[in-house]
């Protein structure tokens, strides 16, 4: 069994079509921005709701209340969003170009990770922005204190 | 048989035993790739899950300290531990991919050894403060 392996630095031939945008080529400067900005959100997420106070325990419904009716909890959590799930779709995007060896394989997977980002980013970015932090009806003891004075 | 230019046969494609330098097998440079990417799924399929359960701040209060107290027992505190030893590697490794495309390839072994480094310092100061948070409640 022969197979060819193209001389070193041979010209790469793309497609016919030799205008238009280099999607990879946006997509590959998206992966290094936006992983740069995620770092520091991330890391900023991590710190506040994992190291300060108790931590993962004192993590409930009045803390999110909190963090979600500040404008700048709600802008940095948006930013966190959208960056993270086009990153980690992008991602996927090229596992699946790597791994999926059948077009229809890679066709399906790739749809459903379309669909699971915008589902998840529409999802969330309703969830910011009609955000109840003082819900009818609910226990005194489960929501923030500032819903006292309402 | 004489060797036509630019075509190898299956098994001179396997000579090398050993890499050699500029062999890209084996080495920090694979094993870094490998774990940025099964970092990289891993933190993908935990993202879908944690925006769902934030979600459900839109539902109830109560739907949402139900679920969010599963993140407080012992097993998902160390389930937390891992995610965020994926998270930070992910995290400083892609750092250093960054640096070697736009600063110097030639570093790319002493910089992985840097992102180790700067990984065991973030868990050293993470995980003691968050196993005391998950297992003194």
């Amino acid at each position: 069994m022969t197979s060819t392996i193209e001389a070193p630095r041979s010209p790469y031939t793309r497609s016919a079509k030799k205008s238009g945008v280099n999607w990879e080529k946006w997509g590959w400067i998206y992966m290094r921005v936006s992983g740069v900005v995620l770092v520091v959100l991330i890391f900023g997420h991590l710190f506040v709701n994992l190291m300060i106070g108790e931590g993962v325990s004192a993590l409930n419904f009045a803390f999110v209340a909190g963090k979600l009716t500040n404008p700048f909890w709600m802008t940095w959590d948006i930013i966190m969003l959208w960056l993270a799930l086009i990153h980690g779709g992008n991602g996927m995007r090229t596992l699946v170009n790597d791994y999926a060896t059948s077009r229809m394989s890679r066709g399906i997977l790739k749809i459903a990770i379309l669909v699971s980002v915008v589902a998840l980013i529409v999802l969330g970015t309703l969830v910011v922005f009609t955000f109840d932090p003082c819900p009818a009806g609910a226990p005194a003891d489960l929501v923030a204190s500032f819903c006292k004075s309402l | 048989m004489p060797q036509k230019a630019g075509t190898l046969d299956s098994q001179q494609k396997t000579t090398s035993r050993r890499p050699a330098g500029t062999l890209y097998r084996g080495n920090t440079g694979m094993w870094s790739w490998v774990l940025h990417r099964i970092t990289g799924v891993a933190i993908f399929f935990f993202l879908l899950v944690h925006i769902l359960d934030t979600a459900l701040v839109r539902v109830s209060p109560e739907a949402y300290n139900a679920v969010i107290g599963q993140y407080q027992t012992p097993i998902m505190g160390l389930g937390e531990v891992a995610l965020v030893g994926a998270i930070v590697f992910h995290a400083f490794n892609g750092l250093r991919i960054i640096l070697i495309d736009f600063w110097n390839a030639k570093y790319q072994r002493v910089l992985f050894y840097v992102v180790i480094g700067l990984w065991v310092v973030t868990m050293l100061g993470f995980v003691p403060r968050h196993l005391i948070n998950v297992f003194s409640h």
